[in-house]
């Protein structure tokens, strides 16, 4: 973390302190500018549809207050340490030992705790309550989990930097409504109970050709043009998804989209039904975790072809790109087409992450694949660690799950009297934990890069040493 | 004498009003190494930048001729058949290596076409087929031959940012070696090295030229390497040649001295002297 | 061609608008290689700060409109830079020198963090002010239709060109300016010759927030309205306007800003105003794909 340039030098040296409670108060002197328009006066409209301005100078003190409280607290425990001076809380070595011993299972242990979760859910909350937890936590958790793997290909092996994933999530999702709401009733109305199963492919294969088309123009670009240029591309469409409403409703977006069948049996109460045909009783929660289920074999899908194609000569010839793509050149590695396959690879996986989240939600509408999307997305990736697949997985734990529990912090009205909402706070601390983690740990939480072939011994290489690409 | 395996003809680059190069004509003849030298900002790292597809020439072709006999016009290959399909390899001026990847993955990644191939587009390749397992076998063989070749065989699996300067030189040239070259173009491999590297050098490109069939094609400017170990020197000024033989012809022809000195032709006699002096004091050194 | 003349004063006042947003993006840009992406939430800061001003001005205080403008200039222009310098210190500072993609994140994040406090803070409803300066001049009139140019027009053009021409005098003339353009090329370098690099740097934020503040008063007298999720679009839009200029070049990112502004209107007007969203990136993409570094941007050499 850089030093603090607000301190000038002193002649005399002051005390640590003495620094803290000095760099404290400027921080709260700041934080006291910022908030003098936008915190202390709030512009509303009052029964006569006037603008007044209603004072909150209490908002500003508390602000001020933690600001201090908080630069003073970093100041003290944080900066200004002497260099090479112990770290603050040091991991004890019996920690460490442990965990060198854990860490090979650690994806073994991971995978089994995921293929069990639902069935523990189930355990402990009861056919109502565990819907929540398998839906909301679990399900949404593995959607971004594989929409991170899939991004994952393109910026963190490939280096090439995406902020129109969504849109290849768009076109998975909407290849899908539309097959099965439209195509398939006008067609062959019998395969209506395994619609599911014949679009995902589809889908998946169209959201790939989308990646080549939108590709092919824009990969001579490199940098932050591509990023712009893939922002546009998410955006048109998008916007074409809202103002084409004979193509695909519009805002109104595309409703009772088809549920994916239990391999042809349909998840309903009639006769044929799941349940009936089990002997079960009736449920909703059979569908969820087979949807849990559906989705966590996509996302190892995802994982596999992944770690696959890493070892494969195109998986190194991305990784090589992201290194040098001169020095790719160089060596006969076409790299327009090296990069198409990274981009419609990746585009591939979100194509069929959005089917599923089509076949999931019933409902799809323009308001699922914004902007915000993308960059959530993207930041899982950069947050795990470019490449790594293990810390995609961690970073969509933390902040899916993280903005799921945010969602659950009813009791807090009991403290903040029953005005209080925390459901509107759940952006600004997401926002905020973006920002955080990122000064936290720039590179990601596993930065490190693991070789994919070797002759004696596997040695991870240090992230410092890696290029994030220039594309 | 037989037809040469790298023609360059009538060679022009330009850049805007600037002439890089301006009418360059020479050969390079196979099992040679033919080295190109000039002073600096002479124009050699851009015939190699128009060789290898980097650069379009503004005019000029230059052609090589495979042992099949077939003749290619590199001027018109896109950058990366250069390599494939005319199986030229370069090395750079500052290095550029895979620094985030081992050497091994380094020299994997040089045979990307090969194995390609081999993985069935790598379709075949993710369902484990064993024909990519055994043509992966055989790229770790020839990558393992040319790390022990550069004496990096027990650095392997390290990073190649890790190494330091003089093996990440020599990395360079194992890697461009993997990808079979018929000429192998190296931009000044001798720079930044010390005099017990610089001989290693020498000898690891004399057995390239001798034992692989790989003509070399090099930019240097330590001379010593120059002299030693070419069998042809090529001297560049401003872009157009000067001079062109046998390094003994070269090292006494004035112009060259006078290019490199900048000196009047009357003063070339007196300066003979001195160079051939200060050569000698160089090669010393070496030793 | 009455239609065309109304649309092209439409388009300048909106050009002029996303000018003087996407100069931020491009200052920002060209001194630390950073796409700041909350620079579209900083100027809907801006524009909230700049409506709170004016309401405390002339409904507390009773000043007359003009005065009240001039003054909301101003403290939107320091509040705003306060903001973006603060934010630069918190969010990208500790990050420079780092992974490339850090300062991104942590600027989506930003953005992401801003648009949200001001919805806490201010509420999730539209912010009307009273409209101002209604009254337009007549250019003249053809085939029964009037082409007038609105005097909000004109003082936003007006108002536009001044600050373009005092901001070109900084960067060209001024030890800043000079230092800036160091900083832009070799800041290691820069520091060595003694640059403050880092004050520098925090100058050209707050000098990139104060522009958009202006572009955030320009706004809610425009459009009379200001929600806490005005940032994005218009962000884009002026990044999109950068990048089309070719980014890293002043004029370039003004000349971007009108020529996004007047495809917009004339895209409108002409076709589909559902659509003009999907012509100003439609035609960024074909530009880039022609023009790989903008219309103005200096040609990038590879070198091998």
């Amino acid at each position: 973390m850089a030093q603090a340039s607000l301190d000038a030098k002193p002649a005399a040296q002051p005390t640590r302190f003495e620094r803290a409670f000095k760099d404290a108060f400027i921080a709260a002197l700041v934080m006291l500018g910022l908030s003098v328009p936008i915190l202390a006066l709030r512009a509303e409209q009052n029964m006569s549809n006037e603008v007044i301005l209603i004072p909150r100078p209490w908002l500003v003190v508390i602000c001020c207050l933690i600001v201090f409280v908080g630069r003073l607290l970093l100041g003290l425990f944080v900066f200004n340490r002497a260099p090479g001076a112990k770290p603050l809380v040091e991991t004890p070595s019996a920690v460490k030992t442990a965990w060198a011993k854990f860490a090979p299972y650690a994806a073994q242990v991971g995978l089994g705790a995921i293929i069990a979760y639902p069935l523990v859910a189930l355990y402990l909350g009861g056919p109502q309550g565990a819907i929540k937890w398998i839906d909301n936590f679990g399900i949404q958790i593995l959607i971004y989990i594989m929409l991170g793997w899939g991004l994952n290909i393109v910026v963190g092996l490939a280096g090439l930097l995406d902020l129109g994933y969504v849109a290849f999530y768009a076109v998975g999702a909407y290849s899908y409504a539309l097959i099965a709401t439209k195509v398939i009733p006008a067609t062959f109305p019998d395969l209506g109970v395994w619609a599911f199963w014949i679009c995902l492919p589809v889908a998946g294969i169209l959201a790939a050709m989308w990646g080549v088309i939108l590709g092919f123009p824009v990969l001579r670009l490199r940098g932050d043009y591509l990023a712009i240029v893939t922002l546009a591309f998410g955006e048109i469409i998008r916007l074409v998804l809202i103002n084409w409403v004979d193509f695909s409703g519009g805002y109104a977006g595309i409703s009772s989209i088809p549920r994916p069948s239990f391999f042809g049996i349909p998840f309903n109460a009639s006769e044929s039904g799941f349940a009936a045909r089990f002997g079960l009783e009736f449920s909703p929660i059979y569908r969820t975790i087979f949807l849990y289920y559906v989705i966590l074999v996509l996302a190892l899908v995802t994982a596999f072809v992944t770690i696959r194609l890493r070892r494969l000569p195109v998986g190194r010839a991305w990784e090589a790109l992201r290194e040098d793509e001169i020095a790719c050149r160089s060596l006969g590695i076409n790299t327009v087409s090296t990069k198409l396959t990274a981009f419609a690879t990746g585009a591939l996986f979100g194509g069929f992450a959005g089917a599923f989240f089509a076949a999931r939600q019933g409902f799809i509408s323009p308001e699922s694949f914004v902007f915000l999307e993308s960059a959530q997305i993207l930041a899982i990736v950069v947050l795990g660690g470019m490449g790594s697949l293990f810390g995609v997985v961690i970073a969509s734990i933390a902040l899916v799950g993280g903005i799921e529990i945010l969602r659950e912090l009813d009791f807090l009205k009991a403290i903040f009297g029953s005005d209080f909402d925390p459901t509107q706070y759940r952006m600004l601390i997401f926002g905020l934990a973006m920002v955080l983690m990122m000064l936290w740990k720039p590179r990601g939480l596993i930065s490190h890069r693991e070789p994919t072939v070797f002759l004696k011994e596997r040695k991870s290489i240090s992230g410092s040493l890696v290029q994030e690409g220039h594309g | 004498m037989t037809t040469p395996l790298l023609k360059v003809e009538h060679l022009t680059m330009r850049f805007g009003g600037l002439t890089a190069i301006g009418d360059l004509s020479f050969e390079a003849h196979s099992g040679q190494i033919t080295a190109l030298i000039g002073p600096n900002g002479a124009g050699k790292t851009t015939v190699f930048n128009c060789i290898t597809g980097f650069y379009k020439p503004t005019e000029g072709m230059i052609t090589l001729t495979q042992p099949d006999g077939q003749k290619l016009l590199l001027e018109r290959l896109p950058g990366h058949d250069i390599n494939w399909k005319g199986r030229v390899a370069r090395t750079f001026q500052n290095i550029r290596l895979f620094g985030g990847m081992t050497l091994l993955e380094n020299l994997l990644v040089a045979q990307h076409n090969v194995l390609m191939n081999a993985s069935g587009l790598s379709i075949l390749g993710i369902f484990g087929a064993r024909s990519y397992k055994r043509a992966e076998k055989e790229a770790i063989e020839l990558a393992e031959y040319w790390l022990e070749k550069t004496g990096l065989i027990d650095r392997a699996d390290d990073a190649a940012a890790d190494l330091p300067y003089g093996d990440q030189r020599r990395l360079e040239i194992a890697r461009a070696m993997c990808t079979q070259p018929l000429l192998l173009c190296l931009d000044e491999p001798a720079a930044g090295l010390n005099p017990r590297e610089s001989l290693l050098l020498n000898d690891l490109l004399i057995s390239i030229c001798r034992e692989h069939k790989t003509s070399i094609l090099l930019i240097e400017h330590d001379m010593s390497v120059v002299m030693q170990i070419s069998d042809h020197v090529v001297v560049l000024d401003y872009g157009r040649k000067i001079a062109d033989g046998p390094p003994d012809a070269v090292k006494n022809d004035p112009k060259v001295i006078a290019a490199y000195l900048g000196v009047e032709d009357d003063e070339v006699e007196k300066t003979e002297a001195e160079i051939a002096t200060i050569a000698a004091h160089a090669k010393g050194d070496a030793r | 061609m009455e239609v065309f003349v109304q649309q092209l004063i439409n388009g300048l006042t909106l050009g002029s608008i996303y000018g003087l947003i996407a100069i931020g993006y491009t200052m920002v840009f060209g001194i630390i290689g950073m796409v700041n992406f909350a620079h579209g939430d900083v100027f809907m800061v801006g524009a909230f700060i700049a409506l709170i001003f004016f309401l405390l001005l002339s409904t507390w205080f009773g000043w007359a409109l003009i005065p009240a403008l001039m003054i909301v200039l101003v403290l939107g222009m320091v509040f705003t830079g306060l903001w973006n310098w603060a934010i630069e210190r918190v969010a990208y500072r500790p990050l420079r020198g780092s992974f490339r993609l850090a300062p991104l994140i942590s600027a989506i994040g930003m953005s992401i963090f801003l648009s949200n406090l001001i919805q806490v803070v201010q509420g999730p409803r539209n912010k009307p002010v009273p409209p101002m300066f209604t009254q337009s001049v007549p250019l003249f009139t053809e085939n029964g239709y009037t082409v007038a140019i609105g005097y909000k027009q004109i003082a936003i053009m007006v108002i536009t060109v001044v600050l373009l021409a005092v901001f070109w005098y900084i960067v060209q003339k001024t030890s800043l300016g000079r230092a800036q353009r160091a900083c832009e090329q070799d800041q290691k370098m820069a520091a060595l010759l003694g640059v403050d690099v880092d004050k520098t740097i925090s100058l050209t934020f707050v000098m990139g927030a104060a522009l958009a503040a202006v572009a955030g008063v320009m706004y809610i007298m425009y459009y009379g309205v200001v929600n806490f999720s005005d940032g994005f679009v218009p962000g884009v839009k002026a990044f999109t306007a950068a990048v089309l200029g070719g980014i890293g070049s002043l004029p370039g990112a003004v000349l971007g800003g009108l020529l996004i502004g007047l495809i917009e209107t004339m895209w409108s007007a002409y076709f589909s105003i559902d659509y003009k969203d999907v012509a100003a990136f439609s035609i960024l993409a074909i530009v880039l794909v022609f023009l790989p570094t903008g219309i103005l941007g200096r040609p990038e050499v590879e070198k091998v």
